[in-house]
């Protein structure tokens, strides 16, 4: 039936469409302005009926998908079972949180007592917490047999350094820090940005001074932080699992999830580094409409009797953009957007912030330029394999 | 049932019962506070906690389950290192022999191998639940981040723990992780700035000195390599891991237990 189904030239067409949806240049700005728009409507959305809606499409689209085979063939990769789980569950406790917020966002406009309140409410540890966490143990453990029992867990043929699977990929929660390799080089992918990461987790309760929402799920009391955590973990982190999982193929080439991993499609070489654009696309563009004061080339002369190197001179754009975006775009927000963020954190705290930050938003920022634009690296000086 | 209630009370009043509980039956509220005060074990909680701390859809209880699941881990993991040997040789073949083995059930790899992934997931919704709550504010700011670092070494129990079967997955993938370390700065042999460290003509950072090498004690994922793998697996990273726990708990208590609005 199924397969008779998926047969129907109708189906094979909507599946030929979220493929096509599924190419970075659409996959991500559809990410992000679901993202933007489920925080911006977060009461409406939560709701019950309204959640629960969308919960049992996705989940109807997710399970009628295993009719293509190719879908499935992810899927029931044993070592990929975790990642449905993750799905799911992620999904679910992201709802439950901002559920929660929105009912006590909503409390506290009307007056009411949080749902946490009553502090003075207290109950014995015995036998209330240590039979909820009883329980909770057997259920997990319950859970854990069975899963033990009905999958067996992944085991593939014996190691053999002369036969390099394709793709090759790493533990399926490094898939993110994997996937940053493809816009990074590896000493930042690889690196700097999960030392970022964690020395950024661990200064988080140092930058963020705003003492409301201490012990409470709320969305209206800390709008920015709680923003800015989700972008990070669903979409910078759990989003960019589910790519290499289920959009990364051979090559590590991108494609749909109906599509066949073909090893040898081939990818168009396309991308250029910003000192390409500028030395030779931007003038070539000029003498095409009749400007020819500015002959294309990269500049591989040294100046001012070698002291600065060629390299530096070619790279000048990069270098320019990249100054205004690390050094002089924090002083312009700070002036304005961010102007009381300023005032509340106090410089030092404030330096470490747009440290954060700029690295955090530099990853979407270079997905977006590299699917929509074709540009590889602000600041290509392979010489010293510095490239950013 | 009045049989029943003599033997258990028979057992109660004994000296043997008495010198391992020191409280009656908890009943009343001094036995059940004693039953949790006089218990190593039960003893990491408070006596009393806030009613609306405890509720499930408060807590999502993610990090308990998580602390479950390191035990569970624990457990079966000491058991499979009966069976394993972490040789070249021997490991895909103990991991087969698990498989089939009737003594396990052949369940024990398997319940552990899920069991960690079950792990990582379990600690990602436990940050999230104490993100969202705003539970790393002053007084937690510390806890949060011991608890950020043993996220960090969870993923890296998961990933030592990856190698040991020894099979084309976990070869490659250690592989493609290992080899970020290559690009480490200054302590790479691809990474920036380790050009620069030479005496003379002789590089100081190359692919037998460098931060991969010494992850994997060797160049390439080899017997070296699943040995270290082994060792941290097993020993180093869970010492640390029960240590920090440890620490952890304490300061959930010091700071004041669950979190609720102040």
């Amino acid at each position: 039936m199924i397969y008779l189904l998926a047969q129907d030239s109708a189906i094979e067409r909507i599946k030929s469409l979220i493929n096509a949806a599924c190419a970075p240049e659409f996959f991500l700005p559809i990410t992000i302005v679901l993202f933007v728009i489920t925080l911006v409507f977060y009461r409406k959305i939560t709701l019950p009926a309204v959640a629960g809606i969308l919960a049992l499409a996705f989940t109807a689209f997710y399970v009628v998908s295993m009719a293509d085979p190719d879908f499935l063939k992810i899927i029931k990769k044993p070592d990929n079972v975790p990642i449905t789980m993750m799905i799911f569950l992620v999904g679910f406790f992201c709802w439950l949180s901002l559920r929660r917020a929105a009912v006590n966002d909503q409390r506290m406009e009307r007056g009411e007592p949080l749902e946490e309140a009553g502090a003075d409410d207290k109950v014995l540890v015995w036998p209330d917490l240590v039979y909820t966490e009883l329980i909770a143990l057997v259920l997990c453990s319950v859970f854990l047999v069975v899963w033990a029992i009905v999958l067996k867990a992944p085991l593939e043929q014996p190691a053999n350094p002369s036969v390099i699977p394709n793709p090759s990929k790493a533990p399926w929660y490094f898939l993110g820090l994997q996937e940053m390799l493809v816009y990074f080089d590896p000493w930042i992918a690889g690196v700097l940005l999960p030392g970022l990461i964690i020395v950024g987790l661990i200064a988080l309760p140092y930058i963020d001074r705003n003492p409301r929402g201490n012990g409470y799920y709320t969305f209206k009391d800390r709008p920015f932080a709680i923003s800015l955590y989700l972008f990070g973990f669903l979409i910078l982190w759990c989003v960019l699992i589910v790519v290499g999982t289920f959009l990364r193929g051979p090559n590590w080439n991108l494609f749909g999830p109906y599509e066949y991993w073909d090893p040898h499609r081939p990818a168009a070489l396309v991308n250029v580094n910003i000192s390409d654009a500028f030395w030779i696309y931007l003038p070539a563009a000029l003498n095409d409409r009749g400007i020819t004061f500015w002959s294309p080339g990269l500049p591989d002369q040294p100046a001012l009797g070698g002291w600065i190197p060629a390299y530096i001179i070619r790279e000048s754009p990069g270098i320019v953009l990249l100054g205004f975006y690390f050094f002089v775009l924090p002083v312009i927000l700070a002036k304005t957007v961010f102007k009381k963020l300023y005032t509340e954190m106090g410089f030092e705290r404030y330096l470490v912030f747009w440290l954060l930050l700029s690295w955090t938003a530099i990853m979407p920022i270079k997905m977006v330029l590299r699917w929509m634009f074709n540009i590889k690296y602000f600041l290509a000086i392979t010489e010293y394999f510095f490239n950013v | 049932m009045s049989i029943l209630n003599q033997v258990g009370n028979y057992f109660r009043d004994s000296q043997v019962w008495g010198s391992i509980m020191r409280h009656g039956v908890p009943r009343d509220r001094r036995t059940r506070a004693m039953a949790v005060l006089s218990n190593v074990f039960l003893h990491l909680h408070p006596v009393a906690v806030r009613k609306s701390g405890i509720r499930l859809s408060f807590t999502w209880c993610m990090g308990g389950l998580t602390f479950f699941l390191f035990l569970a881990e624990t457990v079966t993991g000491v058991l499979l290192m009966f069976y394993y040997r972490p040789t070249v040789e021997y490991a895909y073949v103990d991991i087969i022999n698990l498989r089939n083995s009737v003594v396990t059930l052949g369940l024990l790899r398997e319940i552990h191998r899920w069991g960690a992934h079950a792990m990582v997931i379990a600690i990602w919704l436990h940050m999230l639940r104490v993100f969202m709550t705003g539970s790393y504010k002053p007084p937690r700011e510390f806890n949060w981040g011991i608890g950020v670092i043993l996220l960090v070494l969870t993923l890296l129990l998961s990933f030592t723990g990856y190698l040991l079967p020894w099979d084309q997955l976990a070869i490659w993938a250690i592989t493609v992780g290992s080899n970020m370390a290559r690009a480490t700065p200054f302590a790479g042999h691809e990474g920036p700035g380790a050009a620069f460290l030479t005496i003379g003509d002789v590089p100081l950072v190359h692919a037998g000195s460098d931060a991969r090498f010494g992850l994997l004690a060797g160049t390439f994922v080899g017997p070296n390599a699943l040995l270290r793998f082994y060792v941290l697996h097993c020993i180093f990273i869970p010492l640390v891991v029960s240590v920090l726990i440890a620490v952890h708990f304490w300061r959930v208590r010091k700071d004041g237990g669950i979190s609720g609005p102040l």
